[in-house]
């Protein structure tokens, strides 16, 4: 096995109900751990969007692991070959988890560049053609903890033939064991993880063939690509991911790669994904929108007070959610629609709104400033707008993360879900 | 009030007693406490006490256009030492209407910050829409470039809207011409200027609250810049900015009429020198006596990614920083500079808007550490000293120093080797 530290211990596990456990052993002490359910923090560059330290800093509960993308990073390769101490010193960063994957899942990714020994990222320079020569030097020169093997993973295009998705699943294969062979005699890679990836588009049998022959290499987790939000509807993403956690070792984590939307979490912890990529907040952040989803489940009256309401007036914030939702669900694929999750601070009827975005949300963005003022900021083009959003809706969505294991824990998913989803159900 | 307390150990001329009783007949919310004055210089080092705190003088005032500091947060701008910045009326007033900043507590409430905050009378936002506006004697007309409806702005509407701001310091709308054009223009705009600070001073509602600032103007005429000073120096107000420069001007005509408008200026009122802030531009405008100063240049070429040091200033975008792993300013305690490298910037630009929040951060750092360090030389008298030691380590030889600046030091008795 190339690394051997990381742990998944399992508190609760039932088919069909969720996993909620505790990753243990991260981080080069192997001190640091990660609950899951759980998301990574998603970063440009190991850059929250937008976000400095110090902004940053004011979100009081982050994940221990951040999430790097070799499309940001694979134009530095030189660099941080010079700077020889690995990326987590070079970007400044301390105590966290290194995680680094592929690609950015809030970037679309060209599709057609793909080789039988290649894969392509693309960074602010154009393309970069990677083979794994390439791909396992810059995971050397990067020093992450963990990373995800090197995969083709181009089959979320709709009618993607069999043949090519068959050849996708074999690819990424190969890349596995060529990359796990090049691992295990670097010296400067010991006691990184590698995340081997589960690819076989939307067909059934190759999902499994993938799941199956994945687990028997020596991996300490899964990635399950070509999944991602606009490649399917959710049933059928639910379908194969059962079918593919079915194969997979229980004690080995599984990352869901390009799936944030909430309903869309839900369902996919349901079929067995223990993380998510954080890239959700960023990407309603930059449609300047605002997380206001209700996730609140606790009984207890005072707890419930500080909960954020989803719907803050009935007919009034209602309005937005129903228009997207609609149109939401009409374009799947297209990234930059609202969802039923958020609200528009662009919109007019926030000009003069002097409430935080969430009433009771403790983030730096609601305890100091009112949607006048975001509304304002936005309409202005102020970079202000991002920063605060961001900030917003990243402790937003961690906090529904937070939700989410308690409902697991106290066997409340149901609940759980009735809220989350309660919008959308009283419009149908 | 307490403004005459603190100049109660000036020289008591005769001169001085006429402004004690002025500075009487309006409690002003402004007190202006000299701290240290320099022996060889104009140099002065106050404590400026404005409603929402003390400002240590002579100070950099950040300037955040449309309520809001490019990308950094008030709590960041407060942690950096700001003790004020500077709202925009101009923009402010015709974005988000000064109703709805009212019924925010203000541009304060608005923004949430805690400390200072001056506005600008939106006039001088019209010579940079020259083709757009007409003055008149009422004011300045301009069709606005949101939606083309035309504006009049009247020296009672821009302190309408600075009091609906709710700014601790006030600008008077005044007649700007561009410091080059010459001729009758700059007397009209001379005299006009001084008849709207009459009409600004009475429109004023909060003058227990707010302080009016007059603006010199008068080009860059001595004739005409001294009688604009008799005659704004007989107002009440709380104190004067200098208007006018800054504006693709000479910098021999510049430091001259700095030089001639602090001459003629009360000692015991702030003198804001308007639009500089350039560090070279500081360290000598100091010296010629101003206290205040704003500039927007420091954070606009932040976000071009020109990063201010006391060598001059580094453009984090070039290809020679790519693998400089030492921090843009190795003495710089800035939140940038103690956590990122040259090189880390550098790569940031290329994928985050962060980037430029971390060059802005270290850019106000820098701006608000050398008023400081100004500051604590006057204070230390050593003043004299500290300037020779800024042009040394800002030019790499002595036929580098602009000689403009030579001159203008030389006027205050500093040499430079
Ligand atoms: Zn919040
Ligand atoms: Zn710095």
């Amino acid at each position: 096995m190339a690394g051997c530290r990381m742990k998944l211990e399992l508190s609760r596990v039932a088919l069909g109900k969720g996993r909620l456990g505790v990753l243990k052993g991260l981080g080069k002490t192997g001190q640091l751990s990660l609950e899951v359910p759980g998301c990574l923090l998603h970063t440009h560059l190991g850059t929250v969007p937008h976000l400095t330290q110090d902004t940053l800093n004011t979100l009081s509960t982050l994940p221990s692991v951040t999430q790097i993308t070799l499309s940001n990073i694979a134009e530095h390769q030189e660099v941080l070959e010079e700077f020889k101490d690995g990326f987590r010193k070079f970007a400044g960063l301390h105590d966290t988890v290194l995680y680094c994957a592929l690609h950015d899942p809030a970037t679309p990714c060209p599709t057609g560049h793909t080789t039988n020994k290649t894969v392509s990222v693309w960074g602010s320079g154009g393309r970069i053609e990677l083979t794994v020569a390439k791909f396992m030097a810059l995971q050397k020169a990067v020093k992450p903890d963990w990373y995800q093997s090197m995969a083709d993973g181009e089959t979320w295009q709709i009618n993607t033939s069999h043949k090519r998705v068959r050849k996708s699943v074999d690819r990424s294969l190969a890349h596995l064991d060529e990359c796990l062979l090049v691992h295990q005699k670097s010296q400067e890679l010991e006691g990184v993880e590698v995340f081997g990836v589960v690819e076989g588009g939307d067909i059934l049998e190759e999902r499994v063939r993938s799941a199956k022959e994945t687990a028997k290499r020596p991996v300490s987790g899964f990635c399950l690509d070509g999944l991602q939000t606009g490649s399917m509807d959710q049933a059928l993403r639910t379908q194969l991911i059962s079918a593919v956690t079915k194969e997979l070792p229980e004690d080995k984590p599984r990352l869901l790669q390009g799936v944030g939307r909430p309903d869309e979490v839900l369902a996919s912890v349901e079929a067995g994904v223990d993380l998510f990529e954080g890239f959700f907040p960023f990407e309603v952040t930059e449609r300047g929108c605002a997380l206001i989803f209700n996730f609140n489940i606790s009984s207890n009256p005072e707890l419930a007070g500080r909960a954020p309401p989803a719907v803050l007036e009935p007919g009034e914030d209602q309005e937005t959610a129903g228009d997207s939702q609609h149109s939401g669900d009409l374009n799947p694929g297209d990234q930059t629609q609202m969802t039923s999750f958020e609200i528009n601070l662009k919109d007019k009827r926030y000009q003069g709104d002097f409430r935080p975005l969430v009433e009771g949300c403790g983030c730096y963005c609601c305890t100091n400033h009112q949607r006048a003022y975001l509304h304002h900021l936005l309409v202005t083009n102020e970079l202000l707008a991002g920063v605060l959003l961001m900030i917003h809706n990243t402790a937003h969505y961690h906090a529904f993360f937070s939700a989410l294991r308690d409902a697991l824990a106290e066997d409340r998913l149901d609940l759980l879900k009735r809220r989350v989803l309660g919008q959308t159900e009283r419009k149908d | 009030m307490a403004a005459t307390r603190a100049c109660g150990a000036a020289a008591n001329t005769s001169e001085n007693i006429m402004s004690l009783k002025k500075a009487l007949s309006v409690a002003s919310p402004l007190t202006l406490r000299i701290v240290a004055e320099c022996p060889v210089t104009k140099a002065r080092a106050c404590d400026l006490i404005l409603p929402h705190s003390a400002v240590s003088t002579p100070v950099f005032m950040p300037v955040g256009t449309q309520g809001t500091l490019k990308g950094i947060t008030v709590d960041q701008l407060d942690a950096l030492g700001c003790q004020i910045c500077l709202g925009n009326t101009y923009h402010l007033g015709h974005e988000t209407g000064p109703d709805l900043i009212e019924k925010a507590n203000g541009l304060h409430g608005f923004m949430n910050w805690k400390r200072n905050l001056l506005t600008d009378s939106g006039g001088f936002q019209m010579v940079s829409l020259v083709e757009l506006s007409e003055v008149t004697e009422e004011g300045v007309k301009f069709k606005s470039p949101y939606d083309g409806k035309e504006i009049l702005l009247t020296p009672e509407k821009s302190i309408s809207i600075q009091n609906s701001l709710g700014s601790d310091i006030m600008m008077q709308l005044d007649d700007v011409v561009s410091s080059t054009v010459t001729g009758p223009r700059v007397e009209e705009a001379m005299h006009r200027s001084v008849r709207w600070l009459d009409r600004c001073i009475s429109a004023n509602k909060n003058p227990e609250k707010q302080n009016l600032f007059a603006i010199i103007q008068g080009g860059l005429n001595t004739e005409l810049r001294k009688a604009c000073l008799d005659e704004m120096t007989q107002r009440d107000v709380p104190g004067f900015a200098i208007g006018g420069l800054s504006g693709g001007e000479e910098k021999d005509d510049f430091w001259r009429m700095v030089t001639l408008s602090t001459d003629h200026l009360p000692r015991e009122k702030p003198r804001y020198l308007m639009g500089v802030g350039y560090a070279v531009d500081l360290v000598v405008c100091v010296a010629l006596g101003c206290d205040m100063f704003d500039c927007v240049f420091p954070t606009r070429t932040a976000r071009f990614g020109s990063a201010l040091v006391p060598w001059g200033s580094l453009q984090i975008k070039n290809k020679q920083y790519a693998k400089d792993f030492e921090p843009i300013d190795p003495d710089c305690q800035c939140p940038t500079c103690k956590r990122h490298s040259r090189a880390y910037l550098h790569a940031l630009f290329k994928s985050d808007s962060a980037a430029m929040h971390h060059i802005t951060i270290h850019n106000i750092a820098y701006q608000l550490n050398l008023m400081r360090s100004v500051r604590q030389s006057i204070v230390e008298g050593c003043f004299p000293e500290f300037i020779r030691t800024f042009m040394k380590r800002m030019f790499p030889s002595r036929d580098q120093y602009p000689g403009w600046a030579v001159d203008a030091l030389a006027s205050v008795n500093i040499t430079l080797e």
